[in-house]
């Protein structure tokens, strides 16, 4: 082992998670096609990011827990949980039975107050000026957890990515916020590139005083690695850090922009098996074995969501309002009191 | 008696020391200013931000979904259309998630005309504030409202916003309207609450046991009761159209003053009472005249009164104008002015079907 080698069994669940969520989206891009969801968008490429980020997570309610600010694109993360793909394909066909938002939300836009999994928006970076709110939480709660808030590489052209630098590192009040940005090079159909002079979007960091990384996102290894050490120092320091990975987007933006798969982009999940056939770790067949069982529970599930019931028309009016904390037949009152002046 | 600015203050006091509220943020609302206004001076948990409406609101958002209690503050309504993306998504947090998420912050920020504000120190809000669904709106017109109207604010487990009138913040509180616990002598709340001028490094406040008076959300005030004509209106506007209604009542108009209090959710059976009572109706208030929140109750009152009404609802509104110059002209051609107010009230009190 050259010290970056994740244990077997690490790597073979990490390798289970990657390889359930590409199929899961994959499944998802067919539901699609087969006009059986409205939209897809997900996070074919960056499976080996929101693996390593699910299975690090300190997973809990309130804010000794971490709390998830993520994006569409974290399907991974939320199975590397424990969610249920079928909860997914839920959310995808708007049944009534979709846990995270009955029927009314795009896939992959999870809430699970449980687990700190804040709502996922549509909204590109807003999550950047909500994640230090929670991360001022996370502080005075004085107990380990952080704040992970991910987003795209576009996406920090928005105000709030630098709002979320300037909030997470007032002097004497820096907040535990870890910031990921996935950068797959792509702004939906216009190239990173040629809209961006910065090299790289972290060494913005600096400015600030924050530290931070530029990772290969393509190899899980590295990336579980070097999360788990960002992680640390976040949680270690009650400081800031911005951690960017290099990510693929193997099938595109999302189903506007066709959903096809893209060759001659890097892929994780193929490049990890890979790996685990050269270190003996899973056989070819194994390998052809497992997509195929993880392709046919996902049909099976999908089969099985198709008969479940839509929502009813006047189910919309529920919910505009909360009539207490935590609402959420799944979550519990919240309510603490604790020092102001925007410290800890 | 409190002003306006002494009612928030208080409000804010009971928040932090009896209903939980963790946090009151904004650009300037900690040591040493305490709120441009001076709303926030001297309390416990009053802290400064960058100036960044954005990140304020994003604050207040993401401290809400931790279970902490914030009152967040935009300096004034004119610098928070930045921030609409995120006013919505804190409107739609316990929809979008069906429930599973709910949003308890209240953003307090001064909104309308009348102090010289020119372009960006005159917008109103409420147009704005009542297209975003799931927030709880709310609309002081005195300093008892102001003060029952946070209370609420702090305990509703929704997104609040609290819009006070620019122009009344130092309005002082009217009879029967104080705050049960303060002193009787206007003078020695100054001394207890107001922060000294010059240096207030050592200065603490010396709070008044107020009692806790709610004022539901949700609840409109009869402000003034007539058999000829209703206005309903909020705000500075409440105010007008009461000058406007003693005018009236020499000639032997008498004009019912709903001061609806809360904008959303609004108390339609109060609307409703009172323009079968009256048959008439006029909606006020400062904000420019389309796609206006009065306009909204004018078509309300058309669908659901039509047989009730003598006379066309009539709206009276800011002009549809980018902005309110600065020149006391160019204001008093733009807001809605008493004298405005009144013969609108006239008119359609002595209209004959």
């Amino acid at each position: 082992m050259d010290g970056i080698e994740l244990e077997p069994q690490r790597l073979l669940r990490l390798y289970d998670v990657m390889l359930r969520a590409r199929c899961l989206d994959e499944r998802m891009i067919r539901l699609h096609k087969q006009g059986l969801g409205a939209v897809w968008i997900g996070g074919p490429g960056e499976e080996a990011l929101g693996a390593s980020l699910g299975l690090l997570v300190y997973k809990g309610q309130g804010p000794s827990y971490d709390y998830l600010h993520l994006h569409y694109r974290s399907g991974a993360t939320l199975l590397a949980m424990g969610a249920d793909p079928t909860d997914t394909l839920r959310q995808m066909m708007s049944v009534a039975t979709d846990p995270y938002s009955r029927g009314r939300n795009l896939c992959h836009h999870y809430t699970v107050r449980r687990w700190n999994v804040v709502p996922v928006s549509s909204v590109i970076e807003v999550q950047f000026s909500m994640a230090p709110g929670t991360a001022l939480a996370n502080k005075r709660a004085g107990g380990g957890g952080i704040t992970i808030v991910q987003g795209g590489d576009a996406g920090t052209a928005e105000g709030d990515f630098a709002t979320c630098m300037i909030w997470c590192s007032r002097p004497g009040n820096e907040l535990p916020c870890l910031m990921i940005v996935a950068n797959n090079g792509w702004g939906i159909s216009t190239p990173f590139a040629e809209q961006h002079g910065e090299t790289h979007t972290a060494d913005r960091a600096a400015a600030f005083g924050i530290e931070s990384a530029v990772i290969d996102g393509y190899d899980v290894e590295v990336v579980y690695r070097e999360l788990e050490k960002a992680m640390d120092y976040v949680r270690a320091k009650r400081r800031p850090y911005v951690l960017e990975a290099r990510v693929s987007r193997l099938y595109g933006h999302s189903s506007s922009t066709g959903g096809n798969f893209i060759s001659g982009e890097a892929d994780c999940l193929a490049l990890l098996e890979r790996k685990l056939i050269e270190r003996g770790l899973v056989t070819l067949q194994g390998v052809e074995e497992r997509r195929r069982r993880a392709t046919q529970e996902l049909l099976d599930a999908a089969n099985v969501v198709g008969l479940e019931p839509a929502p009813e028309g006047p189910d919309a009016e529920r919910h505009v309002y909360a009539e207490r904390d935590g609402v959420g037949a799944r979550g519990s009152p919240q309510r603490r009191d604790a020092p102001g002046g925007g410290g800890s | 008696m409190a002003t306006v600015v002494q009612a928030i203050r208080l409000a804010l006091h009971v928040g932090e020391t009896r209903l939980g509220v963790t946090d009151v943020f904004g650009q300037d609302v900690g040591p040493p200013l305490g709120g441009v206004f001076t709303q926030t001076q001297g309390l416990r948990t009053a802290w400064n931000t960058p100036l960044d409406e954005r990140g304020i609101v994003g604050m207040a958002i993401g401290l809400a979904l931790a279970g902490q209690r914030p009152v967040a503050e935009i300096q004034f309504c004119d610098y928070a259309f930045n921030v609409i993306d995120l006013m919505k998504l804190a409107g739609g947090m316990c929809w979008s998630s069906a429930g599973d998420y709910n949003c308890p912050l209240v953003l307090m920020t001064p909104v309308g005309a009348g102090i010289r504000g020119s372009i960006y120190h005159s917008h109103s809000f409420d147009a704005q504030a009542t297209r975003l669904a799931g927030w709880k709106v709310v609309m002081p017109s005195n300093p008892l409202d102001a003060y029952g109207l946070m209370l609420s604010a702090i305990v509703d487990p929704n997104p609040v916003m609290v819009l006070p009138p620019k122009a009344l913040m130092r309005t002082k509180a009217g009879p029967g309207e104080r705050i049960p616990g303060e002193p009787d002598d206007d003078r020695a709340l100054s001394r207890m609450i107001d922060a000294p001028i010059g240096d207030r490094a050592k200065w603490a406040p010396n709070w008044p046991d107020v009692a806790d008076v709610f004022v539901p959300i949700g609840q409109a005030r009869v402000a003034r009761e007539g058999r000829d004509v209703t206005v309903v209106t909020y705000g500075r506007m409440v105010v007008l159209a009461l000058q406007a209604s003693t005018e009236l009542a020499k000639d032997g108009i008498e004009v019912e003053v709903i001061d609806l209090r809360t904008l959303a959710p609004y108390d339609w059976p109060a609307v409703e009472r009172s323009v079968k009572k009256t048959h008439r109706l006029v909606c006020a208030n400062e904000d420019t005249s389309i796609t206006n929140f009065g306009e909204h109750i004018v078509r309300r009152a058309v669908e659901e009164l039509f047989y009730e009404l003598h006379a066309p609802p009539r709206l009276l509104a800011g002009a549809h104008l980018p902005g309110i110059g600065l020149a006391d002209a160019l204001e008093r051609a733009t807001i809605p002015q008493v004298d405005a107010i009144a013969q609108t009230l006239r008119t359609v009190a002595r209209h004959e079907p």
